[in-house]
């Protein structure tokens, strides 16, 4: 099944003097759903316009099914794409909107007069029509045929992108950040529709999003960018658990990273303690960083904990609380169902699997303190974001 | 806040009469059976009927029309090439080809032609200069119309297609390309029919700048070719005639008719917009 079907080879792109893409390497599976995820101007669009044919590479080289495809304008690609504001035609109505690249688009017919040769001879109306059909009720839009671009919910206007991309049989299906312009709630059902889709018409989705959730939820392979460079490829399990830097584990759900001391294989120090943990494979005493989720640590009372600890802030999130937690003037963020009124002074025990170990990076330091986190910060983010959304529109 | 409402009704009036009387009394006296421009004499058609036997003036009439649909046309052509070219461009440099575009608009009729006529007189003195010897011999006439209304025509095309290129969907071009367009189909059969609405405007707003104009052609026709409002000009100089009344209100109705079919035209694409986000805040967000 996992016959490599796109390869991007060294690819590195300059714009004016901004380094987007830093010599990427990457490979995609043929029936393969891939989301390249990262922060806005990690390149992961430019990435995605590179494999559409909508920008070229500085250098570097780009492959389809092994066949080097730099010079190759985006008609000519076997790839789709649904854009981030659909794009849709305005001046046409759905029906005409996902018939466009049917009506374009030539099928080879043998010559009547000469079997040796081919003809190239336009799609013949009742095929668009089924064909159109088909797509439309992929989307779950059947009967909307005859209705216009501007009468559509923007959820609804999605689909249709997604049917007029997917009515041409693409072999890759691009997505440049679907999803985004849609509410929460329309967004995580879309996450499942997309899924079903990939599955139900079997080809490669190359997803960009900058929301960790959605690519843990569909992916089966996650690429992790950040200024221009790839920092993880992995499953959504792989790079959850094991997140190869901290800048990986910081925007992959939330972490506590401490600094740490690598004793010997299975023993890892911090605070000047010694905890078992189940990494090794470092050389003895090596620094490292060590990656603790909030969900994995255990308030226990304070004779019992491994460190105790002050609780500075307490948050109600519904399922859980976020309790911060200060040791020794290092902020711990944890997530737990039980409540710690803030000043209480609690013990924390950590299984051995709660650890993850990692080297040190560029990115060590940066990031996993919550000194500055605040659930006030949070809702000031959250108004502007919506305030951003509004304005859109 | 008191209203005085008698007072307040009355300006209005007395803005508009001070507006329109001039041209009311033009249109009155063009029905004028007598030959003087302070007597009423009756109704009459006369003046129509010499209007259009005059040859002079149905010559004129030819010009301005041939002008006007020629000019309308290039400028369409060229303004829209233009504006998608502008549209195109990184933020900067664009507003540095508006700003230059909308100097034209603002500078003053007089100095737009004579600095056309000024161009002109150099650019065929060259050319006959050049080719002289080849019995060329070139003057102002329909060709520096032409050309000089094409000109002061393409920055209100411009004007009135960016908007439209504005509202594009940034991605819709490429979206035309990666469905298998080239890029001239999907110039035609996407594009174009996305700011259709923006170019047709632009194109009857030429036409009418182009009927309308009398300094510019006044400066760049020569003695070649006159225009409608250049017979006008002609006729107060020579002879005191109620035919330039009659020629005065056709021209003035076709150019209100022109404005009010652009007006109608903007308001109701407005109102289609308008309907048209509104049937998206009705419609359930949910599939």
């Amino acid at each position: 099944m996992s016959k490599e079907l796109i390869r991007l080879s060294d690819c590195f792109m300059k714009f004016d003097d901004d380094v987007i893409l830093d010599h990427i390497n990457l490979y995609i599976n043929d029936k393969e759903f891939l989301t390249l995820l990262g922060p806005s101007g990690c390149g992961k669009t430019t990435t995605l316009r590179i494999i559409g044919g909508f920008q070229k590479p500085t250098s570097g080289d780009v492959f389809f099914d092994g066949v080097r495809i730099n010079d190759v304008p985006p008609h000519k690609r076997k790839v789709n794409t649904v854009f981030q504001k659909y794009a849709l035609f305005s001046h046409m109505n759905i029906f005409e909107n996902v018939a466009f690249g049917l009506r374009i688009n030539k099928v080879p017919v043998p010559d009547p007069s000469d079997p040796k040769r081919t003809r190239y001879v336009k799609v013949p109306e009742e095929e668009i029509k089924r064909r159109v059909d088909e797509a439309l009720a992929l989307v779950n839009l059947s009967g909307y045929g005859r209705r216009s671009v501007n009468s559509l919910s923007g959820g609804q206007q999605q689909r249709v992108a997604i049917a007029r991309a997917i009515v041409n049989r693409p072999q890759v299906l691009l997505l440049d950040e679907p999803l985004g312009a849609l509410d929460l709630k329309l967004r995580k059902d879309m996450q499942i529709e997309l899924k079903r889709i990939q599955q139900q018409v079997g080809i490669t989705f190359i997803y960009v999003t900058h929301d960790q959730e959605e690519a843990l939820t569909m992916s089966d392979t996650v690429v992790v960018m950040n200024e221009g460079k790839i920092q993880q490829i992995g499953t959504p399990e792989d790079i959850y658990n094991e997140p190869k830097n901290a800048f990986v584990a910081d925007f992959i759900g939330e972490s506590n990273i401490i600094d740490g001391v690598m004793h010997e294989d299975r023993v890892v120090g911090m605070y000047g303690k010694k905890f078992p943990c189940l990494d090794g494979g470092f050389a003895p005493n090596e620094p490292v960083d060590v990656v603790i989720r909030p969900e994995d640590i255990d308030i226990v009372p304070e004779e019992q904990g491994q460190l105790t600890g002050t609780v500075t802030e307490v948050t109600f999130k519904g399922m859980h609380y976020d309790i911060i937690v200060d040791f020794r003037g290092f902020k711990w963020l944890i997530q737990t169902t039980d409540f710690s009124p803030v000043g209480a002074r609690i013990g924390v025990k950590i299984d051995p699997d709660g650890f993850h170990i990692m080297k040190k990076s560029a990115y060590s330091g940066m990031f996993g303190d919550y000194s500055s986190y605040s659930s006030e910060y949070d809702e000031l983010n959250e108004d502007r974001l919506e305030a951003e959304d509004g304005d859109e529109e | 806040m008191k209203r005085n409402g008698i007072f307040s009704k009355l300006f209005l009036v007395l803005v508009f009469a001070f507006l329109y009387a001039p041209i009311l009394v033009l249109i009155a006296f063009s029905f004028n059976a007598s030959q003087s421009s302070s007597v009423w004499g009756g109704f009459s058609l006369q003046w129509y009927v010499e209007l259009f036997q005059d040859s002079y003036v149905l010559e004129a009439l030819q010009t301005t029309l041939l002008v006007s649909l020629l000019s309308a046309a290039i400028a369409t052509a060229a303004g829209t090439a233009a504006a998608i070219g502008f549209a195109n461009m990184k933020r900067r440099a664009r507003t540095v080809c508006m700003t230059v575009n909308n100097i034209p608009l603002t500078n003053a009729d007089i100095i737009t032609g004579v600095s056309m006529m000024l161009l002109f007189v150099l650019a065929l003195g060259a050319l006959n200069g050049l080719f002289g010897g080849l019995g060329l011999r070139l003057r102002l006439g329909f060709g520096t119309l032409l050309i000089a209304h094409i000109t002061f025509n393409i920055p209100y095309v411009i004007l009135s297609v960016m908007p439209k290129l504005r509202q594009l969907d940034p991605n819709i071009f490429e979206a035309a390309q990666d469905l298998g367009a080239t890029g001239w189909y999907a110039f035609r059969k996407v594009i174009l029919p996305e700011i259709l609405p923006g170019v047709l405007n632009g194109a009857l707003i030429a036409f009418t700048m182009s009927i309308d104009d009398f300094v510019i052609s006044y400066f760049t026709a020569g003695s070649g070719a006159n225009t409608l409002s250049m017979v006008v000009y002609s006729m107060v100089r020579r002879r005191i005639s109620p035919e330039i009344n009659a020629l005065s209100t056709l021209m003035f109705v076709v150019v209100i008719a022109l404005m009010v079919v652009i007006n109608v035209r903007q308001s109701r694409q407005d109102r289609r917009i308008q309907a048209a986000i509104r049937a998206e805040r009705r419609a359930d967000p949910r599939p």
